[in-house]
């Protein structure tokens, strides 16, 4: 941090504190929350069980049922309901006594410390926990924005998305195509349109046996490549073509109408696409005014931003270190953050912060895998300490007690989140 | 000798009149090998006590959920007890081969033994435990047989439950608060020697689960003892 902006933020908290008193009318601190996922959710909860009332926390998310992002892909292979990923807030509200608020927050004032929202309401904060999750660079598929998202979906938001997304592939002709266009580095979820592929391959191997899908990608690498690759030649020989950077796959554009998809200046007809763009933080970021590039730079020790320190970025939108962006990088982060609110707010403990993911993914029935690493805060970001990756030739028993343990997880971190 | 005696002694007794069809004979030696994978949960034989799951002297006959001063019993467990239902051949082979075929709540949290005569020797092996105590002395006592031998200065730390609370918030975004495995074992109410043993199994990597290496592998003494004094208390 440069001295400026130390300047710039002690300054900002002397102006602030001259409005304090009037914000503090109910005398308790209070932490206001943007998003209402694996971040938002679990931050919010984790400070109003642990404050037990001293703090007053108000978690603001527009959608009333949440889908997750994990376990998108198994709804369209069809392991999954999409009523099985949905979760509301209600535990949140009723056992929690958190004030939960259906809207979308529009505008902060990081010097009055508060939060509008599109209702017109403005909430006043102690601490403020940007969770927004991302949002899409624009132009990052040349042809593409969200005006053709009915036509390509991306469904890297959960929800109609995904269910949209299913009806297409199940609509595709007899040998039909599927182009599933992966973003470039950094992005959420990191083994996720690798997992898609997989599932879409195993939706398509007991629907459609004789269709093909395209898989056009920037990136030289990707993660557990060598276990997506196996599982694929064995599942499902011939069906998958992935076109890297070095076939052109670095150098695509789209056209919705014409349903075409142009690589390195060659033209593919395509019978349902999935695009799914270079991504930024979620867009309240970008309004809060705490973005370096397309991502919020934070502590790893209090997950604080590096912009203002009131501001605490999780999940996704934030830039810290080594972490990939995930549901469970989320949910750990918002553990750290949730310690530090309460040690600022209230004085409590505060102990040194500790992180871990792990990201599970299904390649076919039963035939699991998982790459996981731990972290520790340094100065400079999150730094990994440790890890693990399933190994390619493992025997069925232990995939399918890998695919077993990922069900346990998802039901474990949903009532993590939700209580 | 004493193992064929007490292998006619289970076919006699306990499936004459269930089974027209004789279960082949387990082998108790063998079954005491195959045991080796119940050992961090399950004491049997001479001052065996209740680790994380009951110790299993006498459990021949015994009411289900019901062994004497256990109390980490699922619901469904419980309620086959009181509706009745013992630990004879058929329901500790059933068990044996899944455990949650049989009771779907259980918090037995193992794979289970799919080899048919590896599950006749281990019911035959725990049968040996399950006759008159006169019996019990000739088989080697295991109560004592941990997985791994730890210090007395690591076992007699003592934990505090507060760090504990904010190091196991990292456990809970895969093991449920409440208990509940649906995947994932339930690591709440465990005696506190028993989460301490099994974290430093994972941390010296005798136990395999890479996940729980990992997260064993960075918690010092002081914060295992912290865990164990946390989670003995949900």
């Amino acid at each position: 941090m440069t001295i400026s902006r130390r300047g710039f933020i002690t300054s900002t908290a002397a102006a602030s504190a001259m409005a304090a008193p009037m914000l503090r009318a109910a005398g308790k601190p209070r932490v206001v929350v943007i998003g209402g996922g694996a971040g938002g959710a679990t931050a919010a909860r984790y400070i109003a069980k642990d404050s037990k009332g001293a703090i007053d926390v108000t978690l603001v998310e527009p959608t009333r049922s949440y889908y997750t992002c994990f376990f998108s892909n198994l709804y369209i292979g069809g392991f999954r309901s999409i009523d099985s990923i949905a979760h509301s807030y209600g535990t949140l509200a009723s056992q929690y006594g958190i004030n939960v608020v259906h809207d979308w927050a529009v505008g902060i004032d990081r010097d009055a410390r508060t939060v509008i929202l599109a209702g017109g309401a403005v909430l006043p904060y102690d601490r403020l926990v940007l969770s927004p999750g991302i949002d899409f660079v624009d132009g990052a598929v040349p042809g593409w924005d969200v005006t053709a998202q009915n036509k390509m979906p991306h469904a890297y938001k959960a929800g109609s998305q995904s269910e949209l997304l299913a009806a297409q592939i199940s609509a595709m002709p007899k040998g039909g195509v599927f182009a599933l266009i992966a973003p470039p580095n950094p992005y959420r979820c990191p083994p996720g349109p690798y997992e898609r592929v997989s599932m879409v391959a195993h939706k398509l191997r007991a629907e459609n046996p004789t269709a093909k899908i395209l898989v056009v990608d920037p990136k030289p690498k990707f993660s557990k490549q060598g276990l997506f690759e196996e599982g694929w030649q064995r599942h499902y020989g011939g069906m998958i073509e992935r076109i890297g950077p070095d076939f052109g796959g670095d150098n695509v554009s789209v056209d919705p109408d014409a349903m075409t998809v142009s690589i390195d200046g060659s033209v593919e007809k395509v019978d349902a696409c999935n695009v799914i763009p270079a991504m930024k933080a979620g867009r309240i970021c970008d309004i809060a005014g705490i973005t370096e590039g397309n991502w919020a730079p934070v502590s790893g020790h209090t997950m604080q931003s590096r912009l203002d320190e009131n501001i605490h970025v999780l999940g996704d939108a934030c830039a810290q270190g080594d972490m990939p962006k995930s549901g469970f990088s989320a949910n750990s982060q918002a553990k750290v953050a949730a310690m530090a609110i309460r040690g600022a707010l209230t004085g409590s403990k505060v102990f040194p912060a500790k992180f871990s993911n792990t990201c599970w993914s299904l390649i076919d029935t039963d035939d699991g895998v998982k790459v996981g690493a731990s972290y520790q805060a340094t100065d400079e970001k999150i730094a990994k300490v440790d890890g693990f990756v399933s190994q390619t030739g493992e025997d069925a028993a232990l995939r399918k007690a890998t695919y077993e343990e990922s069900i346990g997880w998802y039901a474990g971190i949903t009532a993590d989140m939700f209580g | 000798m004493r193992h064929i005696v007490s292998k006619m002694i289970a076919v006699c007794g306990i499936l004459w009149g269930i089974t027209t069809v004789a279960a082949p004979f387990g082998d108790p030696d063998k079954g005491e090998v195959i045991f080796k994978k119940c050992i961090s949960c399950h004491a049997v034989g001479t001052n065996a006590r209740h680790k994380v799951g009951p110790q299993l002297n006498g459990i021949f006959g015994r009411k289900m959920g019901t062994a004497d001063g256990y109390t980490r019993y699922s619901k469904g467990l419980i309620r086959a007890g009181r509706d009745g239902q013992i630990w004879d051949y058929d329901r500790l082979d059933a068990y044996l081969e899944n455990p949650k075929s049989l009771v779907s709540d259980t918090r037995m949290n193992f794979r289970g033994i799919a080899d048919e005569n590896d599950r006749h020797h281990v019911i035959a092996y725990l049968r040996s435990f399950s006759d008159s105590p006169a019996n019990i002395p000739e088989a080697a006592p295991t109560a004592d047989a941990e997985e791994i031998t730890l210090p007395a200065n690591i076992l007699s730390l003592i934990g505090d439950p507060e760090y504990g609370e904010y190091l196991g918030s990292e456990c809970k975004t895969c093991h449920q608060e409440n208990g509940a495995d649906q995947g994932i074992p339930s690591i709440t109410g465990w005696p506190e020697r028993d989460f301490v043993i099994a974290m430093h199994a994972y941390k010296e990597k005798i136990r395999a689960h890479p996940v729980m290496q990992m997260m064993a592998g960075r918690l010092s003494n002081e914060e295992i003892a912290a865990l164990a004094a946390y989670f003995a208390k949900k």
